[in-house]
């Protein structure tokens, strides 16, 4: 869906921070900010929610714990018990290695799953970028135009008083 | 060791302590376009010589392994100098030994990230992509030991006709198949989730043709979103708590293949940490031999500075040491336990038919990691480089002295024998280096070898901590 928003590009990241601030200041809400690394203490700035990812981890990691509980459990003690060696069918403690394996296994795989699915990311997804050298060198603040009620020349005047190169308004799909 | 250009500066009330300005780990200050330059411009334009050279030698070495491997697999494994005595040998040694390759590739990636240790960054890519050559390489060797590897997949759970009839989980070998799937997944997802936003930066250099439409392929396409950063940082520090004590758990089931058994020799309570010291050694003399390589080929010195190379030389004496400890600890043991078989056996290690093996274990793995003690063998490349080719050597025998040496004279005389690598056993250990190489020269010739993205946020911190530093400086001497 094709929306407006108002893009400024920084060369560096201190400049965009200080915009991304003063942006705040002023009662805009950062639609997302674009750069070719993350960086640190961004998220307080721009004001974003801490992720829930995590427990996508703790639930599938509970999920593969139990799964190789119940099979190990089921296949040596319920369906065909095995005397090796004159060891109990129901050896516990011979299952904690394959238990925590198998934690690790899907706990890791999902939250990884997890975040392509958030953050929509697949294979043959038209990469939109909103400037130019975002993935080498370049930084992008963007504002979106939510309704008439957004002040473009306050906007405007904010993130070039704190050393945007470039503001541009753009309508475009992201 | 720090070439940081700001000066020290001695805070009032610190009694005379100057206090060190924070190192960096990239040298110069190149310009983030400039570190883009820098690590993608060798994957656009052609091979050198000396990687067509390496990589003839190691694609021969490739062949004369799949030749090996189907001429064993169509014969049969007596090709091997396997016997009734010593069943277990070069095949198993080699499964360990590449197993353990990989641990310090996942010790860079996950726990110094955990650890916050920046100097990670310019070596975590090329070290993980190590860890999943490596254990491909381990992986091959209990298949093709199965002695009808058609089968292999019967190692799984999975509901079968025979019965069904289940894997037995209460047999280390079992776990092993989990433990090495397992590591092997999460270890190539990490990798790959590090790669991403690098290869969107080689898509959007790319200007034509079937590199851009792979590049886009495998980006998912990414375009540098906050939001999606902020989830994606979250998501590396959860597999990196996900994956350390996973490593430490993979070669510590592998230990216990060993010390679950009541050989003597191998029936030790020591084995886990040991094995897992062992690992991080090994891998570490490996790390240094590939960077060493790359660095010099590549001209990234830059990038993989001495102060690296400096870092890496410590753990691997640190780790060295550990194992040192652990076979000291091992021969107390066997004079202080009191049990006659394990002290005949650590007598015949040091004094019988394989005692040649075990002082090359001893040179290897006790010996060189002394040496690092002194910081010009440390700043020396091509010193270096000979003590990491010889970690490696050592380790090797390591493996091979805890296995073959416990076979050949275990409890009944009448069951004593030797083993005597034949040029099966030979060929495939080389092949085996074979596909390693060919596996990581393919990757540092196609894929980017540093994590650009990580080396940029590097540069900007130590800029901003250099700032930081200066501004502490000039207030104490106002």
């Amino acid at each position: 869906m094709r929306r407006s928003f108002v893009v400024a590009t920084f060369s560096d990241a201190r400049r965009l921070m200080s915009a991304v601030r003063a942006a705040r200041r002023e009662n805009f809400s950062i639609y997302d900010v674009y750069a070719p690394y993350p960086i640190h203490h961004l998220d307080d700035a721009m004001g974003i929610r801490h992720t829930r990812l995590p427990w996508v981890t703790l639930a599938a990691g509970a999920g593969g714990l139990l799964s190789a509980l119940l099979l190990q459990f089921y296949t040596a003690v319920i369906d065909w018990p095995l005397n090796v060696g004159g060891k109990p069918d129901n050896s516990t403690l011979a299952f904690i290695p394959i238990s925590f394996e198998l934690t690790v296994l899907f706990g890791g795989v999902a939250t990884v799953a997890a975040l392509f699915l958030r953050a929509r990311l697949f294979p043959g997804r038209r990469e939109r970028l909103v400037a130019d050298g975002i993935t080498n060198n370049a930084f992008a603040l963007v504002l979106r135009k939510r309704d008439g009620s957004f002040n473009t020349e306050l906007a405007c005047s904010v993130l070039r008083e704190n050393g945007a190169e470039a503001i541009e308004e753009k309508v475009m799909d992201i | 060791m720090c070439a940081s250009p700001v000066t020290k500066f001695i805070p009032p009330g610190s009694g005379g302590v100057p206090i060190l300005p924070p190192p960096r780990w990239v040298d110069g200050e190149p310009a983030l376009h400039q570190i883009t330059e820098d690590i993608a411009r060798p994957l656009e334009g052609r091979p050198g010589k000396g990687w067509w050279i390496c990589f003839s030698l190691a694609f021969a070495g490739l062949l004369n392994l799949a030749g090996m491997v189907t001429y064993l697999i169509s014969t049969g494994i007596g090709v091997w100098g396997l016997n009734n005595s010593v069943g277990w040998a070069f095949d198993i040694t080699n499964f360990v030994f590449w197993i353990g390759i990989g641990h310090a590739g996942t010790l860079i990636s996950a726990i110094l990230l955990l650890f916050r240790q920046q100097w990670r960054t310019s070596i975590n890519r090329s070290a993980e992509a190590m860890t999943i050559f490596a254990v491909m390489c381990a992986g091959l060797f209990p298949a093709i030991h199965m002695g009808r590897p058609w089968d292999a997949f019967f190692i799984f759970p999975y509901p079968n006709q025979r019965g069904p009839v289940w894997p037995n989980f209460r047999s280390p070998l079992v776990w092993d198949v989990f433990a090495i799937s397992t590591y092997f997944t999460i270890s190539l997802v990490f990798w790959y989730l590090g790669m991403i936003p690098d290869l969107a930066t080689l898509r959007d250099r790319a200007t034509a043709g079937i590199k851009k439409m792979l590049f886009g392929l495998l980006s998912l396409g990414w375009n540098g979103s906050h939001r999606t950063w902020a989830r994606y940082e979250t998501v590396s520090l959860v597999l990196a708590g996900l994956a350390t004590p996973l490593v430490l758990s993979v070669h510590s089931i592998v230990s216990m293949d060993f010390a679950t058994s009541v050989l003597p020799g191998w029936h030790t309570t020591i084995f886990p940490p040991y094995f897992v010291a062992g690992a991080i050694y090994s891998g570490f003399g490996m790390v240094l031999t590939l960077l060493i390589i790359t660095r010099q080929t590549m001209h990234l010195e830059r990038y993989i500075t001495m102060r690296h190379l400096d870092k890496m030389a410590k753990m691997t004496m640190l780790t060295g040491m550990i194992v040192s400890y652990a076979y000291a600890t091992e021969f107390f043991s066997a004079w202080y336990s009191g049990n006659l078989y394990e002290r005949f056996h650590f007598i015949n290690r040091a004094t019988g038919p394989y005692a040649w093996c075990f002082y090359l274990m001893v040179l290897g793995n006790v010996i060189t990691p002394q040496l690092l003690w002194f910081k010009k063998i440390r700043l020396n490349v091509a010193a270096l480089f000979v003590l990491s080719i010889l970690v490696n050597i050592g380790m090797w025998f390591e493996r091979f002295v805890i296995i073959v040496v416990s076979l050949h004279r275990a409890f009944l005389p009448s069951g004593w024998g030797m083993f005597y690598p034949t040029a099966i056993d030979v060929g495939v250990l080389v092949g085996s280096f074979g596909l390693f190489f060919t596996c990581f020269l393919l990757f540092i010739r196609f894929l980017p070898m540093i994590a650009m993205w990580e080396i940029k946020g590097v540069v900007q911190q130590d800029a901003a901590q250099d700032a930081r530093h200066a501004a502490l400086a000039e207030a104490s001497h106002a």
